[in-house]
This record gives structure tokens, sequence and C-alpha cells, in this order.
């Protein structure tokens, strides 16, 4: 049996959703050009509520869509299965401000792989990163601009995390398997 | 979602849950070929190989574009020009191919079995673009794909298959495909095309056109195989149009929102009719546009490791 530690309880991931969305709103002025996309899958819900918090600090829609970087990935033919999952992005974001949401960010290879999908749907202004977990152990050049929690891990350690909308309890833990 | 295998041999071997891995994938690179970049980076490096030791433009053309898509690189080889004529085996000339490093064989052959035969030694992947009369899984595959894309779902639907059954690598494929989804399956011809022996698969076999696309929510149209009838299974043409061939009057007698689909080429006056051919419930080019992304989806799923998801798909 793994020992699970809470390292973030419901009421602690909203106040740091809240935080996330207000420094978000607090480095972009131009809210009207702000795109939240999450990477499939653990980034998309929690872009979704990032966005609807953004939605009431900046009082309109921010438009929010899903991102699949599984053909951008460098991995396929190691140890991986794709799992491919829908991408729907509803604006052109050419000249936008793209917000990457993802749950844990661990080697920086998604994100790599995100920034390549991305690139290839137009050429936003900037594109900024958001994550809860900020885990360590990177293997690119990459850094998140918001980031909910930062926790120094082992390798062999998991952070898991299951939202509400994923039938789970909103609560981020770490696994010592 | 699952999907482990190196190779697409036919479709009787696969699960109905990979076969809608493949489907979902495919909408994934459907989206993908609508874009201005219509071009992925997920197969860079790797090399595709389009062995086609039988005749075919539009599923060479179809896999080759679905390579390039992919940032793979392709090359075809046909049997006409290759070193088959000068009496090298199939197998020498597939391991030719891999000494070259081949990271995924394309075959298609006028044998039944050749994928199979050349999965067994070879270490590329190898994908099935029709072995004679057996299978043809790919057309399978995009014809579920164009069906579960205009009914929103597969099971419960009265699929009817109408032609040359027993030459066509398509109706097996189809069948297997179609059935496995939950889709009931009906066959129609003339009877020395369509033998009662079918029912053995699982689905209706009928000789009478009226009864086969009365209630059909999907007719699919099969083009005669003149090439692979070695004698006369029917007196004519003629008499097969009059008989089996869809025309404007036999068309209004589906249901309103009957698809009408056809592996291509179609024979126009022949199997089917212009104005049905054309009109707004067929989805002939539509087959060939998800043909496309369902190609795509099959060479992209066999590239991928082999590990279990959970090493495979970290999150970060």
């Amino acid at each position: 049996m793994p020992e699970r530690l809470i390292i973030m309880n419901p009421a602690a991931l909203q106040r740091t959703l809240s935080r996330m969305a207000h420094e978000i709103a607090e480095k972009n002025d131009a809210s009207n050009d702000i795109i939240v996309v999450g990477v499939q899958r653990g980034g998309v819900h929690l872009a979704s509520r990032l966005a609807t918090q953004l939605e009431q600090i900046c009082g309109h829609p921010i438009p929010t869509g899903t991102l699949d970087v599984n053909f951008y990935r460098d991995d396929l033919d190691t140890n991986y299965t794709p799992n491919v999952q829908p991408t729907q992005i509803p604006a052109d974001i050419t000249g936008k401000v793209v917000v990457l949401v993802d749950d844990v960010l661990f080697s920086g290879r998604t994100t790599r792989a995100a920034m390549d999908a991305l690139k290839d749907l137009g050429r936003p202004r900037r594109i900024q990163l958001a994550v809860l977990v900020d885990r360590g152990h990177r293997e690119l050049p990459i850094k998140a601009d918001f980031v909910g929690k930062s926790i120094p891990t082992a390798r062999a350690e998991n952070v898991d995390l299951k939202l509400k909308e994923d039938q789970g309890d909103d609560t981020v833990y770490l696994e010592r398997i | 979602m699952s999907w482990n295998k190196p190779h697409l041999l036919d479709i009787e071997s696969l699960t109905a849950d990979e076969i809608t891995t493949v489907l979902d994938t495919a909408t994934a690179f459907k989206a993908v070929g609508e874009r201005a970049i219509k071009k992925v980076p997920a197969l860079r490096g790797k090399t595709v190989v389009n062995f086609f030791v039988e005749p075919s433009t539009r599923t060479r053309i179809s896999f080759e574009l679905a390579a390039q898509r992919l940032s793979a690189d392709v090359i075809n080889f046909s049997a006409e020009a290759s070193s088959l004529k000068k009496g090298e085996t199939l197998k020498d000339t597939a391991r030719n191919l891999e000494a070259l490093n081949a990271d995924i064989i394309i075959i298609r052959h006028s044998a039944t079995g050749a994928p199979h035969f050349l999965s067994r030694f070879l270490k590329s992947s190898v994908v099935n673009a029709g072995d004679g009369a057996h299978e043809h899984p790919t057309q399978a595959l995009l014809d579920t794909f164009t069906i579960r894309e205009k009914k929103g779902k597969v099971a419960g639907l009265n699929v009817t298959i109408l032609g040359d059954i027993l030459y066509s690598r398509v109706a097996r494929s189809n069948i297997w495909s179609l059935l496995k989804l939950g889709a009931n399956v009906t066959l129609c011809g003339p009877s020395t095309l369509v033998p009662k022996v079918f029912e053995k698969m699982g689905c209706k076999v009928t000789w009478n056109l009226e009864e086969a696309i009365r209630d059909a929510d999907v007719v699919n149209l099969l083009r005669i195989q003149h090439e692979r009838q070695r004698k006369a299974m029917f007196p004519n043409i003629g008499e097969y149009t009059s008989l089996f061939g869809i025309n404007k009057t036999r068309f209004k007698n589906m249901k309103p929102d009957v698809l009408i689909m056809h592996p291509g080429p179609i024979n126009r006056g022949v199997e089917i009719d212009s104005q049905v051919a054309d009109c707004d419930q067929s989805v002939i080019l539509q087959q060939v546009t998800n043909g496309l992304a369902v190609r795509m989806a099959v060479l992209f799923l066999v590239s991928g490791g082999k590990g279990p998801q959970e090493v495979a798909a970290p999150t970060a």
C-alpha cells in the first residue's frame, strides 16, 4: 500500500486557483486577449475553473479550449501507448495571449509538446504557463509563469489529483511508492 | 481506449474497444486535416514503405499522404517495377525493405494472408492494405468511422452491403467491424456472389433487393470486381444493373435519411446512378476524406510503444 500524504485539501485548492486567477489577470492588462487552454487530460478541468474565476475578475467571457499534445510528444516509440483526446480551441490564437494550464509540471516535455502544438494552430503573441503543482525534475529549460504550489519530490513519488469533475475529492496527494 | 498492437493485419482479430480507439484517434486527425497546417511531427524520422504488389491508386495515395502528414518519409514500391518480376520471393523482398530500416511496411497483395506472413518474421510494423479477397481493414475502419460520424452511433443500425460480396475483402472487413460494434448487417446481391455461407459470420443474406434496402440506415455499394472473377457469375452487366443497381426509383423507397456509401471507384450507370451518387445522402467523397484520417490514426497507433500506460503517460 503506497503512503499517501495530503498536500492540498479542497479549501486550499480553491484558494490556490483563486490566487492564480488573480495573478493571471494582474499580469495581463489586456484581458480581452486571454485564451485559456487546458492540456489534455489533467489540465482541462483546471482550465475551466481558472477561466470561470477569471471571468468574474475581468467581467467578460474568457475563451477556453483544450489541447491534446499526443501528436507532438517525443516518446511515441519508447514506452508510450497514445490515448488521443479532442483538441478544441474556440478562437484563433494568433495575436492572443494563450495561458496553458496543466495539473503537474514535471519533466517539462508535455509543455514543450504543447508549445509545438500551439505553433501549428497559429502565432500567439505570448504563451504563459499555469500549473497547479510544480514538482521539479525538469529535463528541459521550461519554467511556469503561475504556480499553485512548488513541492520538492523524489522521482519515484507521484503527485495525484482527482477533481470533482472526474468524480474525485478535489484533493492533491503525494504518493510514496 | 486501448491499442497495443504493432501491426494491423485484419479486423477479425480486433476487439470492439480497439476499433473504437482507432475511430477516436482518427477524429483527432480529421481535425488536423482541416487546419491551415495539416502536418504533425508524430512520425518524424520514421520510414514508411508502400509495398503494393497488387496495383492500387487511391489506397496507395491515401496511405502516402497519411504518412506525409505524420512527417514520415515514404517510399513507394510497386510490383511492376520490382525485383519480384525478376524472380525474388516475397519474403526476400520484404527482408530487403526491412534491411533499409523501414519502420512500417504497408502491403497490398493478391494472396490472402500475405501481411500475416510478413508480420511473422519482420521487425517492422505491417499494415494490411488489402490481401486477396480476405480483408481490407483500413477501408472497413473508414466506412465505420463515416457511419459513426454521420449517424452518431453504429450499434443497432441496419447496414446493407450490396453487390459482389464473394470476391470482396471490403465486405469481409466491413462485416467484422460492423458486427463487433453491434450493427445489424444484411448482405445482398446475385446469389452466385452472395452465398448463404456468410450467415455463419452473423449477418443476414438476402437476394431480394427491395427487402435489403427497405429498412436500411446505410447502404454500402460494392463494385463488381471483374478482375477477380474467373468465370461469369451473372449473365451480364445490364442484368445486374436492372436487378441490383441503385437508381432513383429504388432510392425513393429507402429511408429518407439513408446513407449511400461506396468504396470507389464507382461505375456510374452500373451499380449506382449518377443522381444517387451525387445526392445529399451520398457520402462517397467524405469516405475519401475520412480514409486519410483513419490511415493517419492507424500509422500512428502501430508506432506506439508497447509499455503500460501508467509508465507511459507522465502527467508532466
